[in-house]
């Protein structure tokens, strides 16, 4: 099975590659534009077929290793 | 002084950090890999050096934090042993939570590498003991993610029992109170984003970070 792994700094800490890529966008013209929040997508190919066990998984991943809980969230998705 | 530095593939500051220990130490710096899986017997200090560990895939630190040596690291941290972890090594100890907080992208954006003024905060370290609380120091800083980050209440922790070791004198990459290096509760585990390897010898252009080594042999 494929999980999707998204993850994102939390609301209170400073992104200032989004700021940067904010900045960028402005300047080009995109007015309508608030902010920008950059994280990272991770797609997980699992050998197994019962979702509950894929999730416990990829929670187990995420809290080992692919999220830093001091900074970022994470949420997950059976694709 | 019994010393060791871990090597992973992307490190480049442990020849320098040999180096900068063998002019002080009678005992020659050993060099581990980190697919080791234990220390050398009678280890009185290991040191985490700076570089690139795993290419800063994923976040700077979290591979190396995951490798095969850092099970008998943590087993040596909680057995009361000595650390320091300098620019990549100070990221590491922060994912492998040996040291509180993280070191997120530079408030500029940019890779930041100049020599920095710092303000040393406590003289309770192995590193610091020959200095006195206030005085500055030049030390150069290679990096792109050394912005200090811990919530609030972390952050008071740290102050308030005299946790941090150095400030910046000149906020470089936006730091929450300018922090620069910080120590474990015990104060033997310590992680700074400047780099005492590289200030050794006049022609580098400080020799500060000389007399942080000259302080840790004098400890052993």
């Amino acid at each position: 099975m494929k999980l999707i792994v998204r993850i994102s700094l939390k609301k209170s800490i400073l992104d200032p590659q989004g700021e940067a890529i904010s900045n960028s966008l402005k300047s080009l013209g995109f007015s309508k534009l608030n902010s920008v929040r950059q994280g990272k997508i991770l797609e997980l190919d699992l050998e197994e077929t019962d979702p509950d066990c894929g999730v416990k998984i990829a929670k187990e991943m995420c809290e080992k290793l692919l999220v830093n809980s001091v900074i970022e969230n994470y949420s997950l998705e059976i694709e | 002084m019994q010393s060791a530095v871990v090597v992973f593939p992307g490190s480049n500051c442990d020849r320098d950090l040999v180096q900068a220990i063998s002019a002080q130490s009678a005992s020659a710096c050993k060099m581990l890999w980190h697919k080791d899986t234990s220390l050398p017997r009678g280890l009185d200090i290991l040191f985490i050096p700076g570089g690139f560990s795993f290419g800063d895939y994923l976040r700077c630190g979290a591979i190396a934090a995951n490798s095969p040596i850092m099970e008998s690291i943590i087993d040596f941290a909680h057995k009361g042993g000595f650390i320091i972890g300098i620019c990549n090594g100070f990221q590491v100890l922060t994912e492998a939570a040996l040291l509180k907080g993280t070191l997120l992208r530079n408030s500029g954006v940019n890779f930041i590498c100049r020599q920095q003024s710092l303000i040393v905060t406590s003289n309770d370290s192995i590193m610091t003991k020959n200095f006195s609380k206030g005085e500055k120091l030049k030390l150069p800083i290679a990096h792109h993610d050394g912005n200090f980050f811990a919530d609030e209440a972390t952050i008071n922790v740290l102050e308030q029992n005299e946790q941090v070791l150095f400030r910046y004198d000149n906020n470089p990459n936006g730091s929450k109170n300018d922090i620069a290096g910080i120590m474990s509760e015990n104060h033997r585990i310590i992680g700074l984003m400047p780099h005492p390897e590289r200030a050794t010898d006049e022609n580098l252009g400080s020799k500060d970070g000389t007399r942080i080594f000259q302080s840790l042999v004098e400890c052993f």
